[in-house]
């Protein structure tokens, strides 16, 4: 015996008016790409569900898959056999021992096919004392059980379904438009675009990259960073900025602990036109408030003062534990944690002013002529596109 | 040549010989040197992680890379014990278990450890019940193997784990060298908190394997120095080691989704054909795993059989290769409570996935015919 389908539940769209086959479709397109490495899963669309036809493919891999996509609220597996009393035992046996750690369940039968034989109470009844016979220090208990075994006797056959599986939540990617998200090697931005991504954002990203203060392993920690992002949405489009002549210029031109700040504001401006010539609406951001010298609010004013686009920053109030704890959850915390240097932690000055204004840094700014390494930056940014981990990483594949 | 001799070591696959070239010639270089050679070979150390970490459905920072099933076996149990002795200084082992876990075990009761020792059947199987009630208020390590080595005896992981389960302070380590590619093991539902695999049982490459250690469990390194492995195995990474052994993981998985089958049927067709002989007598229990047959011919010293056969280009060993230069019984079938013209004559036929039925009914003839000859001698 094994599981035939995988039944998918909304989350948020469901409650979507006119648009919600819009939503629908989002969803249905993501659920078929990421699948496809298992070609034999079919997507397909009831009333209000989605499900997916498992065809043989191993259900527990299927099911890892569908976890990562959002606009999905949880998701069961399911058994589907013939209409006859042994057989909907056997399998509601099977679905129940899926879950490893339940002890205490109950049975809700529901019959559309009303020219089946057995009436649902009864068929609750001879399935739960079937379940009760053949397995260990399992209790029926119909107020809060640990797993409710579902039956639904439908026209074409018997279908089971047992334990809940979260979803991710969220809306489906791409249904709320798109954002550049400023991805440096650290541990907030790419919890930042996970977070974004999770209201329905597609994202491209941009990293500011300063050979050879900074090395190709800090441009591919990035790199990896953003496949682990690709993994809730599509392809994600990685602009790579060459910053060293910007920052070496800032470095000589401006007082030192305005540094900080200049560089900050180089990269919104060098941000806001990249995400112009790519018709993106928004920038986001991994500031949290008061994490470090160039988040204080005096900072982010001073900051903000040369981009009116929108900046989404979705960790502002977040503790750094619980950021800490949601990348470890996406799997970008490992690779965050890789130690090589990123533009931010080079030419760093001693002292960094935790209280910059905008006059000043305009004031600064307006001795020095950044035109030019500002137009060769936006220039000669260099766009990679980066899929999901499993699939960038077949350069190894002839090897493994 | 008839190569029955698998659990004593495989013939490396010829995919895994081209991928070790390949790792050893094109990426050489130091995974820990910052220039490019070494990220890039940074980089398939990391992809050869997650290959293997995606075969076991692990995590890749449960995976640490060793030396190979003694290695593993050694840094799961000292590390355990090292790391947890102030918890209390038992552990709970079977008396089958392989000589790279007895021995540890040996070695630290002269370091102030007490070991209990589980007995068998007939079959050579533990009891969980026995396990249990083994259990004390000191015991931090159940240490079982899931294949035995010498007789396929299959253990019930899935049960002590659950016992195990109940202890919170109690680890359970899982010898699987045996089982992993022909015994199906899920790591997750027999709550198994370290395992042990080798490279060369499944067509890789001597000198390879891996431990298993469970998402925060603690342990104290064997070997001391860089900080590889997280701090768990230091030494320069065997990069081609470690992608020879992904490979071969990946191969063997894939053989024993298609091919189970066709290895425990082989397996059936020797055992009722040995059955047949009667100077025969099978010691594995049928239900064991799909690759080990262990057989005593009372009065033939199997050193005489194997030679007998090596001469028909036939290859199987006498008890377990490991301990096959000792001159006494075997220990895994006294342990059983067998008799002794059974334990002093036994002799381990061990499948692969390549072997055949025409194999399989060429080595029962000439079987039949050595046993005839050598019984004139007896």
């Amino acid at each position: 015996m094994q599981f035939d389908l995988i039944l998918i539940r909304y989350g948020e769209m469901a409650i979507k008016g006119k648009n919600r086959n819009y939503f629908e479709r989002k969803l249905q397109n993501h659920l078929i790409k990421k699948l496809e490495p298992f070609k034999g899963t079919r997507v397909k669309k009831s009333r209000d569900r989605m499900y997916v036809v498992l065809n043989g493919e191993d259900p527990h891999a299927v099911m890892k898959e569908c976890q990562e996509v959002f606009g999905i609220h949880s998701l069961s597996f399911a058994v589907k056999v013939e209409k006859e009393e042994t057989e909907i035992k056997k399998a509601s046996l099977y679905a129940f021992q899926d879950a490893h750690n339940a002890k205490t369940f109950k049975v809700s039968s529901k019959r559309a096919d009303k020219s089946f034989s057995i009436r649902s109470q009864d068929l609750n009844h001879k399935v739960g004392g079937y379940v009760l016979a053949n397995t260990d220090g399992v209790t029926v208990n119909v107020h809060e059980p640990d797993v409710e075994l579902k039956i639904e006797v439908r026209n074409d056959a018997a279908y089971i379904t047992a334990q809940d599986y979260p979803g991710a939540g969220g809306l489906p990617v791409g249904t709320t438009g798109k954002s550049l998200l400023l991805l440096s090697g650290g541990i907030d931005s790419p919890v930042s675009g996970y977070l974004t991504m999770k209201r329905g954002v597609q994202l491209e990203a941009i990293h500011f990259h300063s050979p050879p203060y900074t090395s190709d392993r800090s441009k591919q920690k990035v790199l990896d960073l953003a496949s682990e992002l690709a993994k809730y949405g599509q392809t994600i489009n990685v602009h790579i900025v060459p910053f060293t002549a910007l920052q070496q210029k800032i470095h000589q031109e401006i007082p030192e602990g305005y540094g900080m700040t200049v560089m900050r504001r180089m990269m919104m401006r060098v941000s806001e036109q990249i995400a112009r010539k790519r018709e993106i609406l928004s920038l986001t951001t991994g500031e949290s408030l008061g994490q470090v010298a160039s988040q204080t609010m005096e900072s982010m004013n001073a900051i903000n003062d040369v981009t009116n686009y929108p900046v989404i920053r979705p960790l502002v109030a977040m503790d750094k534990l619980d950021i800490i704890e949601i990348s470890r959850k996406i799997k970008t915390y490992p690779i965050s944690k890789l130690p090589y240097e990123d533009c931010c932690t080079i030419f760093v000055p001693k002292a960094p002013k935790t209280k910059p204004t905008r006059e000043n840094a305009n004031y600064y700014e307006s001795n020095v002529d950044f035109e030019k390494e500002l137009t060769e930056a936006i220039e000669q940014t260099e766009m990679v596109e980066v899929r999901a981990r499993q699939k960038t990483t077949g350069e190894f594949d002839d090897l493994l | 040549m008839i190569y029955f001799d698998n659990s004593a070591t495989t013939k490396p696959f010829e995919e895994v010989m081209t991928a070790y070239q390949k790792a050893a010639t094109q990426f050489f270089a130091n995974p820990s040197s910052l220039h490019y050679l070494g990220s890039d070979a940074e980089r398939l150390l990391m992809r050869t992680r997650q290959a293997v970490a995606e075969q076991l459905r692990i995590e890749t920072e449960e995976v640490i890379f060793t030396s190979g099933g003694t290695e593993s076996n050694n840094l799961a149990i000292k590390g355990i014990a090292f790391q947890h002795q102030t918890r209390g200084k038992h552990l709970i082992t079977s008396s089958v278990e392989h000589p790279s876990v007895l021995e540890v075990f040996k070695e630290l009761e002269q370091n102030g450890f007490e070991v209990s020792y589980a007995s068998v059947d007939h079959s050579g199987k533990v009891d969980p019940e026995e396990i249990k009630s083994l259990i004390r208020k000191d015991t931090i390590l159940i240490s079982i193997m899931s294949v035995n080595n010498e007789l396929g005896t299959i253990q019930p992981l899935e049960e002590i784990g659950d016992i195990a389960g109940m202890y919170p302070k109690v680890l359970f380590h899982a010898d699987h060298v045996q089982g992993i590619g022909k015994v199906p093991l899920s790591l997750k539902k027999a709550k198994v908190d370290l395992c042990s695999i080798s490279g060369h049982k499944i067509h890789g490459l001597k000198g390879t394997g891996i431990l298993y250690v469970r998402k925060g469990v603690l342990l104290s390194p064997l070997f001391h120095g860089g900080g590889h492995e997280a701090n768990r195995r230091s030494g320069t990474e065997n990069l081609p080691g470690m992608v020879a052994f992904a490979k071969a993981l990946r191969m063997i998985k894939e053989k024993e989704k298609k091919q189970l089958n066709e290895l425990i049927h082989l397996r059936h067709h020797l055992i009722n054909q040995l059955n047949v002989m009667e100077q025969v007598i099978v010691n594995s229990p049928l239900s064991g795993a799909p690759h080990i047959i262990n057989v005593s011919v009372p009065g033939i010293k199997p050193e005489v059989m194997i030679h007998a056969l090596a001469k028909k280009n036939i290859f199987v060993s006498a008890k377990s290769a490991c301990s096959s230069k000792q001159p006494d019984v075997s220990s895994v079938l006294k342990a059983c409570n067998l008799k002794e013209s059974v334990t002093k004559s036994a002799i381990r036929i061990s499948l692969s996935y390549s072997n055949t039925i025409e194999e399989a009914d060429l080595f029962l003839k000439e079987f039949n015919s050595a046993i005839r000859y050598l019984e004139k001698g007896r």
